[in-house]
């Protein structure tokens, strides 16, 4: 403990001469700090890797995204450490991206173990432990079944070549509707808008997915180059529906509980959830990808920075690249696996499950579906905070 | 400091004795080290925070400290109307906790004194609320409140609220779920003080020809006073800091953000660490500013 404090006050240099400025050494101290600093943080050094002596294995992940028994085993991960005598403790850790960063930020900025080796972030989060530096370059060679990732994935704008991160689950954001009260279901975005849905639609807190939904609907190419014009125009159009009472509530994870509750009939929802919830409370939804096209997400694994065993996570990563593990995860958690492959392997277990479209969507599926573009650290704050002033009204 | 309200106002009868002054400064060391420790590194880092400034060519969420007074003018223009709101949700939730508790601590502490049992029995109703997480108690009165739901229903069948009418996502819903968990803390101070009241003052403004109203007025309400400031406070003060019951996912909506929502937001999401640290204590002050000039006015200052 007294290790990190020492090494906190080192990496806060500016603080300590801050401090003494505003105990009286005057102003001419803090224009000399921050002169000091000038620009960008300096990005923390990976930690050595001693995975040949320890085999264990710690890995962070998001509830309900892994196969799991009636006795709450999981049964790919026995078999994992079974093969490789690696002992892995799985962590339920991660329930949102942000308030995950929160509790893990400062300790990465200084290089030191989070408590996880591997951890399973959103794309735009994993864009930004990459800019930062937070995460370990991964060693290709001893991943050799990264040839099963999905050709989609292989080159995304935040980590081209997959340097640093692979994909582990992914998801589709389209809109969902309660059956019994629209039968007919709705097509598009422009329909959660319609005046009998009024104060009845639930939109999702997640700013890309909700705005990415109604740029493609402006007929705009999400994963293109858009720039303020594009984005300003998106956020007019919610604003306008959220001021109006259209929409009734902003949720994260917990828009499902509007849905089951009926306070909302319709929402921007992700495709996995639905699934569960049609098991657990009545088969009463529907989802649907838009007409104008919905978005497409990845949680990728990504080695923390303080992380001192990465050999350990690639060989995790390596065994869940293989098309039959791949399979048996996927047709438990109801999200895509990014494994080539994984498909076929399902169709060996049950057939009807393979033509899942939200599970194993084909090119047709997936031509609907396209992924918000990596924004730069400026946009992202420009563009965050316009969209949570209409989250957090006037 | 609002505990003091809990003891009777004894005023005390001998001078303490000074000498041994330095066996009671050794004695107070470990509460000083633990505030200075816990309360008082944690608010230095906080108003360091409040003030720093953009890391220049930085990226989201890099600032550097300085001297940014600019952070508190900025959220003080963008965040005012939550800033009014907060004190107002928190003042209406004080007050309709105090005129549920106030008969409620009465008839426990006056009214049900001739049997013990039943007195123990609304006590432990009173906290019972308490074994259950607040957060779950809020997420029933979500389920308990929502449109399909027998209660809204039911109104709705009676045309007490209109076809389109809902409750949840409303201010409404919020002051109810802020009134509904605070009312504990307002009832069992109100209850300590209630529960000692001299009943012969009562009989005694009777025989003095004063009607009910007027003893309650005179005499219990004066004598209660130490308990309504300790139960206000104990209200007002973490309702202002509220964050569970506006927040979107329970029973607020994107029109009834208080500002434990945007510090949380601009914390978590924004990563603007400096707005959120100078909402904290902007938050902080005028909650000191108000509490300070609530003591002075309801002329209870010794009570504290």
């Amino acid at each position: 403990m007294i290790r990190s404090l020492i090494a906190r006050a080192r990496a806060s240099q500016m603080s300590r001469r801050t401090m003494l400025a505003g105990a009286g050494a005057g102003a001419s101290a803090l224009a000399l700090a921050a002169c000091s600093t000038g620009g960008g943080v300096a990005k923390p050094t990976p930690a050595a890797d001693e995975s040949a002596t320890d085999k264990t294995l710690n890995w962070a992940n998001w509830a309900a995204y892994i196969d799991e028994d009636d006795s709450g085993n999981y049964p790919t991960l026995q078999a994992f450490e079974e093969q490789t005598g690696i002992k892995v403790n799985y962590e339920v850790a991660v329930d949102d991206n942000n308030t995950y960063y929160g509790k893990v930020k400062d300790q990465l900025a200084l290089g030191q173990d989070i408590g996880a080796d591997t951890v399973c972030l959103t794309d735009w989060m994993i864009a930004r432990w990459i800019r930062f530096g937070y995460a370990q370059e991964l060693n290709h060679d001893n991943i050799p079944n990264l040839a099963n990732l999905t050709p989609a994935l292989q080159d995304p704008d935040f980590d081209k070549g997959r340097q640093f991160s692979l994909p582990w689950q992914g998801g589709f954001a389209g809109i969902c509707w309660n059956k019994e009260a629209f039968p007919d279901g709705l097509a598009s975005v422009e329909d959660l808008w319609s005046p009998e849905l009024k104060g009845r639609v639930g939109v999702l807190s997640e700013m890309r997915d909700t705005m990415g939904l109604i740029m493609l609907q402006n007929g705009v190419d999400i994963a293109g180059d858009w720039g303020d014009e594009e984005y300003s125009a998106a956020i007019d159009v919610l604003t306008e529906q959220v001021e109006s009472g259209q929409v009734r509530n902003i949720k994260g994870n917990a828009y499902l509980e509007d849905l089951k509750s009926g306070d909302t009939l319709a929402a921007i929802c992700w495709s996995g959830d639905i699934t569960v919830i049609n098991a657990e409370a009545g088969d009463k939804w529907e989802f649907a990808i838009p007409e104008a096209g919905g978005t497409l997400w990845n949680d990728n694994f990504l080695v923390p920075v303080g992380s001192t065993r990465k050999a350990n996570a690639e060989a995790l990563m390596n065994y869940y690249y293989e098309p039959e593990v791949a399979a048996e995860v996927a047709a438990w958690v109801n999200y895509i696996t990014p494994v080539v492959g994984a498909k076929e392997a399902a169709a060996a277990i049950d057939p009807e499950l393979a033509e899942n479209q939200l599970i194993f969507p084909d090119e047709e599926t997936l031509s609907k579906a396209h992924i918000f573009r990596s924004l730069s650290g400026a946009e992202e704050q420009k563009y965050q905070a316009e969209f949570q002033s209409i989250l957090l009204g006037a | 400091m609002a505990f003091a309200a809990f003891s009777t106002a004894e005023a005390p009868t001998e001078q303490a004795p000074r000498k041994k002054s330095r066996i009671a400064l050794f004695l107070l060391l470990p509460g000083i080290a633990y505030l200075v420790l816990f309360f008082l590194t944690p608010l230095v880092s906080l108003l360091l925070t409040s003030l720093q400034a953009p890391l220049e060519f930085g990226d989201i969420g890099q600032y550097q400290y300085a001297f940014n007074w600019q952070n508190y003018v900025d959220v003080m223009t963008t965040y005012w109307p939550h800033i009014v709101r907060s004190f107002g949700y928190a003042l209406a939730a004080t007050v309709f906790a105090l005129l549920f508790s106030y008969p409620l601590a009465y008839f426990i502490g006056v009214k049900a004194r001739r049997w013990p049992l039943l007195q123990s029995l609304m006590l432990v109703l009173v906290i019972a609320p308490f074994f259950i997480s607040f957060l779950l108690r809020t997420l029933a009165w979500k389920q308990i409140l929502s449109d399909e739901s027998f209660v809204i229903t039911s109104l709705k069948a009676l045309s007490l609220l209109g076809p389109d009418a809902h409750f949840t996502g409303t201010p409404f819903a919020v002051i109810f779920g802020l009134t509904y968990n605070f009312i504990p803390f307002m009832t069992l101070p109100l209850y300590t003080t209630l529960e000692r009241l001299d009943l012969r003052y009562l009989e005694a403004g009777s025989d003095l020809y004063a009607n009910p109203f007027t003893v309650f007025r005179k005499v219990t309400l004066p004598l209660s006073m130490p308990g309504i400031v300790a139960g206000t406070l104990l209200t007002f003060i973490p309702a202002a800091g509220d964050y569970v019951n506006a927040s979107r996912d329970f029973l607020g909506g994107p029109d009834t953000q208080m500002m434990g929502n945007v510090i949380e937001a601009n914390f978590l999401v924004l990563l603007n660490y400096p707005a959120a640290a100078a909402l904290s204590i902007i938050l902080m002050a005028a909650i000191l500013v108000l509490v300070g000039i609530y003591v002075k006015r309801s002329g209870t200052e010794d009570l504290l």
